[in-house]
């Protein structure tokens, strides 16, 4: 008895003693401190649209390749011993596209600012006959425009000071093009996955449907489907008239024995049996029994498009190449063995059989795994393969026009020809993205509105809009499905930014580390597949030639039964099936053990779907995706050493994946992970670990300040209104010349930060100002949100913002010679410059920083009359001119802030005139906080007037510029606000009333506060040195008595908003519509 | 008459921890019955008023007036005492980063050191005059300095006249300014204010119009930066504090409010130190305090607070202030007085001064 205790008490005092590095076994474990800095790192290594920028990347450096490749050859019909051939194609760097300019380099905001596109030239180089020999050449064949701060953009890797050389913001996040001089961003769009098996009922009618749309490269595309109708199994896909019964549909894809096709579909599952039968005998009764009778009832119903009138072919081979080559195209038929195919259709019907008989097999076509986000890559993708298509459409028969000639003077050289082809590609993609409108017919695409100018309205609008997802159906239609919040959102899709009414919930944006995939060749990863005992089942997915992977096909013929055997598991690539595997677990885990160690890409993604048996294995672009930290044995792969290398900023991102530390995970994958919010939930089973929870909101939400004590609407309508906020937009903004720019004269850093605001950098371009806020009702000109303003801030410059508008004419060339031409102000007969041009200088322009008022010219243009008649012949300088001058229409008076004369690429002279209009706040004028508590100014009170505190702070405070220098941090500055305190209980922004604390707290302190989401500076930590210092007994300042409430006199930030801000002047009449119109 | 700590309980405004009480005076004739409460100069003169002043800011008690009457004080302090500021501003050249207008905002928001008794208020279209307006010019213009230290980043190191400061105003006398202001010349009252930061090649030329007004116009006419008043906290010890929680009691009042006796540990409010207190009501959160103490504020003792921002020396504000409250009440007499003395039938209107 004594013994055992003695050993018990042995491995007790092993547990306890210290044995490695003064720590034992029972000691906590010490935790990852700031692990959240693997944001930062995240971002630096990925920015903030890395999205965008990867997508592109991939495009201009591999898909473009790969679509050259696919159409790398010209022939013509006249001359067979004729070929052009490419064999590369490169984009290069954008340069300016002028013949006569010495330095060619350009920069993105010289391009915005003289109304040109920043793009590259797209060179190929090609091999072609000559004579007898053959000539390898570069050409150029068009320019491509290309996206900011990607790989071919000039900004990339650039300093501050080097972007500060070229007039740029380091702040700004990249990721849109500049065409025509406008900034133009392809949103994200939403799609269902494509080669996938969707799984869905209609419960009304009593219908189970399987459907799959195929998209193969090159973007074609197919839905087909497999439905119940009147209980019996059909397939159905648009190239055919009528549904066609799936035992005929599987018949003709070669399985021809009934016994075969009950294995391949039911298995030896009893009840999907029964299920089936019908469906195998109606096969019976329509006479169907051979290949051949399948594939001739199929091919008599098969919709026959054919331009070329050749010799008709018989039914057979109709329905033979419809389903090679049209039905689930993507699924590879070579040499016409369908046996792949054929098991993709009988899985399909499998599907349907197991959701017909327990109806919770059906897929969710709202979650968030069996969508795909298309990116301005894959977009560009496809327009170029059209274009690059009627490009050698066109050199073809260019080619073929000179070849038909019969004797030429010399010898014909195709690469003249090709310098004749015009700018098909370069107008191709300016129009396309300059409108928006995808219309490729090759690829039976037309959609609109792709493309959305850049919102500058403040920085966040701009960065808010980067992150945007678009849907891509129903937008009308009062379904909730696709609108609800999906829990498989968590971390990729920000919960709370979307717009309200009509989109809502169908516009998402991106969470903070989302990443979108880009392709993975599939290839490798098959062959890993089978390196790792996966046994093949079919080889029809393999381009690779036989003999690679010949060794793992010994039983590539694989029969229903071992496929649907219990222990068997289906291993799919992208949706197609490769193979089985008897040890799910085991494979999986040695294949994520060879991607941590980054023998493939990071962005492959493997699961296992245990209601399916199926493991799969994806690698396909536009899969949404985030890192997280990797947890072994209940610990953290990531330890704070680890995070001290970070800091010391020896280590990037990239070295945790590499050195798997953190790994990717999609939304699938996410399914097989147990993954811990915070590193103490970590029990045994959990396999990863959140980096930090915040990012699960986007770059808009982490704007705000305690969000996690809001109520959830709340944080929505801040979203909105966020991007609405009037501030600094850009390092670059006054050397901009955009329509519209709202700024404002005093922006200020918020007191209570998020990490999101310094990670994206809204500290350093701020919008908005801190305000010292008295909670309190006053005056009752404040009701309905409406608060009230102190006159002495506004006088000291609160809320003072600048209104720019841009202003463009062209000095134009006419093409009968006669021109525009600008002019000096006219004199009257008394020698005097009336009034509306005593701003115009000699040049004919406004003198900079001259005041405009109503009715001024600033721009005094004249045209010739006879600019359309194009019979003149005259001397251009003789003709009459008429003035066409450009007048200030505004009610209120500007001045000019900036006169830019500058070429467009057409050679036209372009001039901007950038009017400025100062503004102070006004009644009507719309303030909001950071909780969605939006109200307008109701009433502007003198400063004494206004309440006080002991230290004579009102709501309105006490400083002059002076003040700045000579006072501490305990100074209030003077900006304020009351705000009535009804906009609290209806409302529950209990963020917003510790923002008014934290916010005090820190004023008082000196100190910037923290905000963040599920974090952020603690009520009791802030607030607990200053004590009740928090609440302030008021003095009234109009009446003698001392106020008898109490009440918050905090600071808070209040965010300026004129956005809806009329311009003052002038009176429309509402209700003229109402008057009789006779 | 119930006294509370020396204190007419009467005086005292009660401070609890969710609310005030007895927030209105009540000492007015006619509302205790039998007890005068008229106007007592000898009363007012009695007790004592205390004053501290620093260079820019003066602290007095008013004690013995109504709220009324301090109020008015605060009122005509920031709103009707008139200074000088720059109200016109003639551009001739600005090639700085910061616009016209908004560079003419902060230059008038420079406090200047002009006397407002020296010179006339302006009407709004009266010619400037030396009697009306003080001109300043503005001339600066950022150069690269000739032998700059290499790879230096600060900008002294660089350039001359980086900043444009409120030093660079220079005044330029008209008429016989020179000879009224020969002893203190007209400037801002404090150099060394950054109105924009310039680089070498932008240059300013401005042509500045200071003219004299009061701050219900604009803030930046406003002789104070804050004139306010507080009220006299007063503590009252109902029950001896345990000697095991003086030192937590002390804690929850600010630094010298609460005196603790070194030997018997026993609590005493400091007489003359209690008006430092913020009357945080912190005490009143702790329940071991609960029913020891009592909070509350003497209404009719004023702690007047007074930070001069402009030409005026901090003690000169109030009697500034008083003259232009007795202005006010002589034209609110004379209008009374025309009122008693008008026949019933005669048009009653009197014409009121500007207010």
């Amino acid at each position: 008895m004594a013994i055992p205790m003695e050993e018990d008490q042995n491995e007790w005092d092993q547990i306890n003693a210290r044995n490695w590095k003064g720590i034992g076994l029972t000691d906590p474990i010490k935790s990852v401190e700031d692990k959240w800095l693997l944001l930062p790192a995240f971002l630096k290594v990925k920015g903030l649209v890395k999205q965008h920028i990867d997508s592109f990347n991939y495009f201009v450096e591999q898909d473009i390749k790969n679509i050259v490749k696919a159409n790398n050859k010209v022939t013509s019909d006249v001359d067979p011993r004729f070929w052009l051939k490419y064999t590369d194609i490169n984009v290069g760097f954008p340069d300016r596209n002028e013949m006569s300019s010495i330095d060619k380099k350009v920069t993105p905001n010289e391009c915005r600012l003289r109304d040109i596109t920043y793009a590259a030239p797209i060179m190929v180089t090609i091999q072609y006959t000559r004579g007898r020999s053959i000539v390898q050449r570069n050409v150029n064949i068009g320019r491509l425009p290309i996206m900011l701060r990607s790989s071919k953009c000039v900004l990339t890797g650039r300093s501050e000071a080097e972007l500060a050389r070229m007039i740029e913001c380091p702040l700004d996040p990249g990721g849109y093009f500049v065409v025509k001089g406008t900034e133009k961003v392809i949103l994200v769009q939403e799609q269902l996955s494509k080669n996938r098996i969707i799984v869905e009922t209609d419960t009304v009618k009593g219908i189970v449907q399987a459907s799959c749309t195929s998209s193969t490269h090159g973007g074609l595309k197919s839905k087909t489907y497999v439905a119940t109708k009147k209980g019996k199994i059909y397939l159905r896909h648009n190239c055919v008239h009528e549904d066609i019964p799936i035992a005929i549909a599987l018949k003709a894809l070669g399985i021809q024995s009934d016994k075969e096709i009950l294995l391949l579909t039911a298995g030896n599952t009893e009840a999907y049996k029964s299920a089936f039968s019908a469906s195998l005998e109606e096969a019976a009764k329509l006479g169907v029994f051979t290949r051949h009778q399948a594939l001739e009832y199929i091919g008599s119903r098969v919709k026959i498009n054919r331009r070329v009138m050749g010799p008709r072919r018989p039914a057979w081979e109709e329905a033979l190449e419809a389903l090679a080559t049209i039905v689930l195209a993507h699924v590879p038929v070579n040499a016409l063995d369908f046996r792949s195919k054929a098991i993709f259709v009988a899985t399909m019907t499998r599907r349907v059989l197991m959701a017909m008989e327990d109806e919770k097999m059906v897929d969710d076509r709202d979650y968030v795994g069996n969508k795909r986000l298309e990116l301005a890559g894959q977009l560009l993708a496809l327009l170029f393969e059209d274009l690059f298509k009627t490009y050698n459409t066109n050199l073809k028969s260019a080619i073929d026009k000179v070849l038909k000639k019969p004797s030429r003077t010399s010898e014909f050289d195709a690469f003249n020809t090709m310098q004749f082809q015009g700018d098909h590609l370069t107008s191709g993609f300016v129009r396309a993205i300059s409108t928006g409108n995808w219309s490729l017919k090759r690829f039976k695409m037309e959609r609109a509105g792709v493309t959305h100018v850049l919102s500058r309205l403040s920085f966040i609008s701009a960065l808010g809009m980067m992150t945007r997802i678009s849907s891509q159906f129903e937008k009308t239609r009062k379904v909730s499905g696709p609108r609800a919040l999906q829990p498989s959102q968590w971390g990729v899709l920000c919960p709370s930014d979307t717009p309200e009414g009509e989109a809502c919930g169908l516009v998402k944006n991106l969470a903070l580390m989302t990443h979108i995939t880009t392709d993975v060749d599939e290839e490798p990863i098959i062959r890993l597949a089978f390196m790792l005992g996966v046994e093949g089942t079919s080889i029809g997915n393999l381009t690779t030639p036989k003999r690679l992977i010949a060794p793992f096909l010994d039983i590539s013929l694989a029969t229903g039964t071992e496929i649907y055997g219990p222990h068997t598991f289906v291993v799919n690539v992208n949706g197609t099936i490769i193979g089985l595997t008897r040890y799910p677990t085991r494979f999986v885990a040695q294949f994520r053990k060879l991607r941590r160690a980054r023998r493939m890409s990071e962005f492959v993604s493997i699961y296992i779907n245990n209601h399916h048996h199926a493991v799969h294995i994806a690698s396909d672009g536009g899969r949404i995706c985030r890192p997280t930290i990797i947890v072994e044995d209940g610990r953290p792969k990531v330890t704070s050493e680890h995070i001290a290398l970070l800091k010391k900023g020896t280590v990037t991102f990239d070295d945790f994946l590499r050195r798997g530390l953190v790994e990717y995970l999609d939304v699938n994958e996410e399914n097989d992970t147990y993954i811990a919010l915070y590193e103490s939930d970590i029990v045994p089973a959990t396999t990863h670990l959140e980096i930090e929870p915040f990012t699960l909101l986007g770059a808009v939400a982490g704007l705000i300040p305690y969000p996690h004590h809001n109520q959830s609407p709340r944080n929505t309508y801040q979203c909105a209104m966020g991007k609405q906020a009037i501030g600094a937009i850009a390092y670059n903004q006054l050397n901009r010349i955009d329509t519209l720019l709202y700024l404002l004269v005093y922006p200020q850093q918020p007191m209570v930060k998020t990490k999101t605001i310094e990670l994206i950098g809204y500290d350093r371009l701020p919008a908005g100002q801190n305000a010292t806020v008295a909670v309190m009702s006053f005056s009752g000109y404040d009701i309905e949100d409406a608060l009230i303003l102190n006159k002495a801030s506004l006088d000291r410059g609160y809320g003072r913002c600048q209104v720019l508008r841009k202003n463009v004419t062209l000095i134009r060339k006419y093409p009968n010679g006669t021109f525009d031409r600008l002019a000096d102000a006219p004199l009257d007969e008394n020698g005097q410059v009336a009034k509306k041009y005593d701003i115009i200088q000699m040049d004919g322009l406004a003198g900079v920083g001259e005041r405009v008022d109503p009715g001024d010219i600033y721009i005094n243009k004249q045209s010739p009359t006879n600019a359309t008649d194009n019979t003149f012949t005259g001397q251009a300088a003789s003709v009459p001119y008429k003035n066409t001058p450009m007048t200030y229409k505004s009610p209120v008076a500007g001045n000019i802030d900036k006169v830019m004369i500058s070429d467009t690429e057409n050679d036209q002279t372009l001039i901007k005139v950038l009017i400025r209009q100062t503004r102070r706040p006004e009644l009507g004028d719309k303030f909001s906080s950071r909780h969605g508590q939006k109200g307008v100014c109701g009433l502007i009170v003198n400063q004494e007037d206004m309440p006080f505190n002991d230290r004579g702070i009102n709501p309105g405070g006490c400083f002059r510029i002076c003040t700045i220098k000579t006072r501490s941090a305990d100074v209030e500055s003077g900006t304020d606000t009351i705000m009535n305190p009804h906009g609290f209980p209806s409302r529950m922004t209990v963020g917003k009333m510790i923002e008014l604390l934290a916010g005090k707290a820190g004023v008082l302190s000196g100190n910037l506060q923290y905000g963040t989401a599920f974090g952020g500076s603690k009520v009791g930590g802030t607030s607990a040195p200053i004590g009740r210092r928090l609440t302030d007994v008021l003095g009234r300042g109009h009446e003698s008595d001392i106020d008898r409430e109490r009440l918050q006199l905090c600071r808070q930030r209040y965010v300026d908003e004129w956005y809806h801000r009329r311009a003052s002047g002038g009176l429309r009449l509402f209700w003229a519509d109402l008057l009789p119109s006779e | 008459m119930t006294t509370r700590n020396g204190i007419d309980a009467r005086r005292l405004v009660g401070v609890h921890a969710e609310r005030i009480t007895d927030v209105s005076s009540t000492d007015y004739p006619g509302h205790y019955p039998g007890e005068d409460h008229s106007w007592d100069l000898q009363k007012f003169q009695k007790v004592r008023r205390e004053e501290r002043l620093s260079q820019r800011s003066i602290e007095f008690d008013l004690v013995g007036v109504d709220a009324s009457i301090a109020n008015a004080f605060r009122r005509i302090l920031i709103a009707e005492v008139p200074t000088m500021a720059i109200e016109h501003v003639y551009v001739w050249n600005n090639t700085t980063v910061i616009q016209d207008e908004v560079l003419a905002h902060r230059i008038g928001l420079v406090p200047l050191n002009i006397d407002p008794a020296l010179l006339e208020m302006r009407a709004p279209n009266e010619t400037p005059t030396d009697r009306n307006t003080v001109v300043f010019r503005l001339n600066v213009e950022c150069t690269q300095k000739p032998n700059a230290i290499k790879g230096s980043k600060n900008p002294d190191d660089l350039y001359i006249n980086h900043e444009l400061l409120s030093s660079h105003l220079e005044w330029e006398p008209a008429g016989e300014q020179a000879e009224v202001f020969r002893t203190c010349p007209p400037a801002p009252t404090n150099p060394n204010i950054v109105l924009a930061k310039l680089r070498p090649g932008q240059a300013v030329e401005m042509e500045l119009h200071a003219i004299k007004s009061v701050g219900r116009d604009h803030a930046k006419f406003s002789p104070v930066a804050t004139a306010s008043y507080r009220l006299l906290p007063h503590i009252i010890i109902k029950q001896p504090i345990p000697p095991h929680l003086a030192e937590k009691f002390q804690k929850c009042f600010a630094p010298g409010v609460i005196n603790i006796d070194p030997r018997t540990k026993a609590v005493s409010v400091d007489k003359y130190n209690v008006r430092k207190d913020t009357v945080s009501r912190e005490v009143l959160r702790h329940p071991e305090f609960v029913d020891k103490v009592e909070l509350s504020r003497v209404r009719d003792h004023f702690l007047f607070n007074i930070e001069s921002e402009s030409a005026y020396a901090p003690e000169r504000l109030l009697p500034e202030a008083i003259q232009i409250m007795r202005e006010k009440i002589a034209i609110l007499r004379k209008a009374a007085e025309a009122l008693l003395n008008a026949d019933g039938a005669a048009d009653g209107d009197v014409q009121m001064a500007d207010a």
